[in-house]
């Protein structure tokens, strides 16, 4: 087979993909083209079962067949079709000279084997090298991938590794037989978002010294806007826009393109709800330590936080996971029982109150969770769910319950028909409007929302998040909004505050901390914000 | 609105609605449904047999003695020339209510004391389990006979000593799953929603835990009414002229060779009873798990 095109060093041809399933046959991907060059990067967008996966992974050969089948097309790679390879032939091309990054760095980690021993592995088994030689290049590679002390931590186990260092090791791991080509499918959704910027840079690099062709598979357009060269959008298996990154940012065509860009939050909240000045939440010198066995002094998951929530205000909290955002929430609500300090609902000291009061006053604060598949008790009915809290705080008369149970529904874009549906028949964006319905059900003053999009889409996410506005607006609710995501927070909050490491670092006005951030950790913060380019736009 | 959706939400609001869908999948599953017709037939039956059985349990014939099925023993006589019929409908008795009601005695005490454990967590927990420790190590059997020995062969003793010892495992299952459970998100949500402890345990956690003990459940019928049967051949259960099932498969393997109906008619009605019941607990687990396939 002669080389078809030299410049390219992987071309796609009409490949379509199904899945045979009990209820017939399932159209994964259908007729999808797509080119990618030495040192480029084309990125593959769309949301969860748009097929975008499933393409690059039947490439590889990494589809189970059956039931799932390659129907036609061709993916040139060096002259040869990876469609037709034999196994065999396959599998040397296959993480030596194409290699992949997945999106979840704990699971794909042997957690018994150290970092050097799983990073020798292919080195011995692909280039036939020696123990010693191996370790050796397994340092030099860490240290490329921005590991500090190598030659220490290469005898460390997964588990020692934060979720961006095993990120790191999993991209050296990719890295180590220097391929040609790098599959990574969403490498970084999983990450907070300054380590998502850090990755995002080391892979921009790697892939600047080695010439590397990289495939990237996203959910979120915001994340590739900016590296990536080729952008192509996919919906339902099919490829619905395609082209270079200016043209599809600038100029999108297709309805859906558009509908994903007009789903990045940008933007600040138009007008302030904040009622009154007497504050509904205040919270003074807020400590909630949690002892261990492993470490001699408590970790000070929360510690000395204060600060006050006016009625009707929506205050925005951001940090990075382990800053203590959703410790500092759950103490609110008095969830985890704070070690010291006061809370104050509406002049009531929460953290005195004896549990059967506590109870009572839960009429009055609700909690939104951040993953809806975990927050819905599986053998409860949406009708079960959300009459459970008005049945207990007698929101309305028992023979009132159901018509109220419909409103909720109704408020929270649920169809009627659903509402003897179980939470596993939902989508993830559903889920998360159930959850919100039980928070409504009992008519709450104050919500404490703990990240509750950041499980979703963005499509779906921009979606929630509306509704969420529109919520506290019709409920006149006040509302803490936890999020790693400084647009999301700043596109709903009157008031933002900071929080690193246990402590609020900064507080203020949603333009003045983007305006004028005066921590270093904030500015971090926002410069981690992915596809800024669009945001000025 | 029209008055079918009226109908609908009526329908809606009245009870919890995981018992109800549950029913509505078991009857659609025709081996466990089968499972279950044939138990409540074996329980009517048992509760019936001084009015239907053919002969009274303590009638013998010597002059008869052990006769294959014939027209007037439709399952044959034993050695003594009693119909065998006759005696596995009254060992059914014996069998099927030690064997349920130890149960029901196990998994009353197992899946209290298990939820409790796991859901109190801390100091209490380890306490309980501590004593579940204690009693596992003590030899059962010793157990029981002494029991046995200091307060005479009694049926309802035998009961309490069999349920007794069979809900340490049932405690330990449970306990595992709401230790597993409590950390989940949809308990704090409940929690958040300001109900008590005991409504979260009982509405919550215990419906997501009960697959496997009912699972557990449905393999120690079995074994309590062979362990039954044990006791009962070392003289501490049932004795004649009284008699189990598992006294007659005892005494039928006895002697097998000459008269193998005696082992293969009470061996038999065990079987089919065992097989309901696994049928039974599979689909009533499958009808539990809101998350299996939807027809």
């Amino acid at each position: 087979m002669q080389k078809i095109n030299s410049n390219h060093l992987l071309k796609v041809d009409g490949l379509s993909v199904s899945f045979v399933t009990r209820n017939g046959i399932a159209r994964a991907v259908e007729d999808i083209s797509f080119t990618v060059d030495r040192g480029k990067t084309t990125a593959i967008i769309g949301e969860s079962g748009s097929g975008k996966s499933v393409s690059c992974y039947s490439l590889l050969g990494l589809i189970p067949t059956p039931p799932g089948k390659i129907d036609s097309g061709s993916a040139i790679f060096d002259g040869q079709d990876l469609l037709r390879l034999s196994d065999e032939r396959l599998r040397s091309i296959r993480g030596r000279r194409i290699s992949m990054i997945f999106q979840d760095p704990m699971t794909c980690l042997n957690p018994f084997m150290t970092i050097g021993k799983q990073l020798a592995e292919p080195l011995i088994c692909h280039q036939r090298l020696r123990r010693g030689q191996a370790r050796d290049l397994s340092i030099e590679l860490l240290r490329e991938v921005g590991i500090r002390e190598p030659e220490v931590t290469i005898d460390c186990f997964p588990h020692e590794f934060s979720g961006g260092m095993r990120q790191r090791v999993m991209i050296a791991m990719a890295l180590i037989n220097e391929p040609e080509l790098l599959i990574a499918d969403e490498p970084t959704t999983a990450l907070d978002v300054t380590i998502q910027a850090q990755m995002l840079s080391l892979i921009t690099e790697l892939q600047n010294k080695r010439d590397l062709g990289v495939i990237f598979i996203s959910h979120d357009l915001s994340v590739v806007s900016d590296f990536a060269d080729d952008v192509i959008v996919m919906q339902k298996g099919r490829i619905v826009e395609s082209g270079d990154r200016s043209s599809i940012l600038g100029s999108p065509t297709h309805p859906y393109t558009k509908k994903l860009l007009s789903a990045i939050p940008r933007g600040g909240k138009a007008v302030s709800s904040v009622r009154g000045d007497d504050p509904l939440v205040q919270v003074k010198n807020l400590n909630t330590w949690f002892s261990s066995a492993r470490y001699r002094t408590p970790i000070r998951a929360v510690s000395n936080v204060s600060f006050s929530i006016l009625p009707g205000e929506v205050v925005g909290l951001v940090g990075e996971s382990g800053s203590g955002k959703s410790t500092l929430g759950r103490s609110i609500v008095q969830l985890i029982k704070p070690t010291s300090g006061s809370v104050k609902f509406a002049d009531l000291e929460l953290t005195k109150l004896s549990n059967s009061s506590m109870k009572h006053q839960r009429r009055f604060m609700q909690i939104i969770f951040q993953d809806p598949f975990a927050s819905l008790n599986p053998r409860m009915t949406v009708f079960d769910t959300l009459a459970e809290p008005m049945h207990l705080h007698k929101i309305v008369e028992n023979k009132d319950v159901t018509s109220a149970v419909f409103k909720i529904m109704n408020d929270v874009g649920l169809t009627r028909s659903s509402v003897r549906k179980y939470p596993h028949e939902f989508s993830g964006g559903q889920r998360q409007r159930i959850a919100i319905g039980r928070a409504l059900a009992v008519r709450p003053k104050f919500i404490v929302a703990d990240e509750p999009v950041s499980a979703l889409d963005v499509t779906i996410q921009s979606q929630v998040l509306t509704l969420i506005q529109e919520l506290i607006d019709e409920y006149g609710l006040t509302m803490l909004f936890i999020s790693h995501d400084l647009s999301v927070i700043r596109k709903i909050s009157d008031r933002i505050l900071i929080m690193h490491k246990g402590s609020i670092v900064e507080e203020g006005s949603s333009s003045k901390i983007f305006e004028h951030p005066e921590n270093d950790y904030t500015r971090a913060l926002i410069d981690a914000i992915p596809g800024r380019k669009l945001q000025v736009s | 609105m029209t008055e079918q959706e009226d109908l609908e939400i009526n329908d809606i609001a009245s009870g919890s609605s995981l018992s109800k869908d549950a029913w509505i999948r078991l009857r659609k599953n025709r081996p466990a449904l089968g499972g279950l017709i044939i138990l409540t037939a074996f329980f009517a039956i048992a509760l019936f047999t001084p009015w239907i059985a053919p002969y009274g349990y303590e009638v013998q014939d010597l002059n008869l003695g052990a006769t294959g099925p014939s027209q007037d023993h439709w399952l044959g006589t034993d050695i003594f020339g009693r119909d065998l019929l006759t005696q596995i409908m009254y060992g059914g008795r014996i069998s099927l209510s030690v064997g349920f009601l130890a149960t029901i005695v196990a998994l009353f005490i197992g899946v209290t004391w298990g939820s409790i454990a796991g859901f109190v967590g801390g100091r209490i927990d380890s306490v309980m389990m501590r004593l579940v420790d204690i009693l596992y190590a003590l030899p059962f059997m010793i157990f029981i006979i002494l029991l046995m020995v200091v307060f005479g062969r009694n049926m309802l003793l035998l009961f309490l000593a069999i349920g007794a010892v069979e809900w340490l495992t049932m405690a330990r299952i449970m306990r595992g799953q709401v230790q597993n459970l409590r950390q989940q998100e949809f308990v704090e949500a409940a929690v958040a929603i300001g109900l008590s402890r005991s409504v979260i345990l009982v509405r919550h956690i215990i419906p997501n835990a009960i697959g496997p003990i009912i699972v557990y459940t449905t393999l120690t019928i079995p074994s309590v009414m062979l362990l039954e049967a044990f006791l009962s051949f070392l003289g501490l259960g049932i004795q004649p002229p009284e008699t189990s099932w598992g006294l007659l498969i005892a005494y039928g393997a006895e002697t097998m060779e000459e008269y193998p109906w005696l082992l293969l008619f009470p061996g038999f009605f065990l079987a089919v009873t065992l097989f309901s019941l696994n049928f039974l607990g599979d689909g009533l687990r499958d009808a539990l798990d809101v998350r299996g396939a939807k027809d």
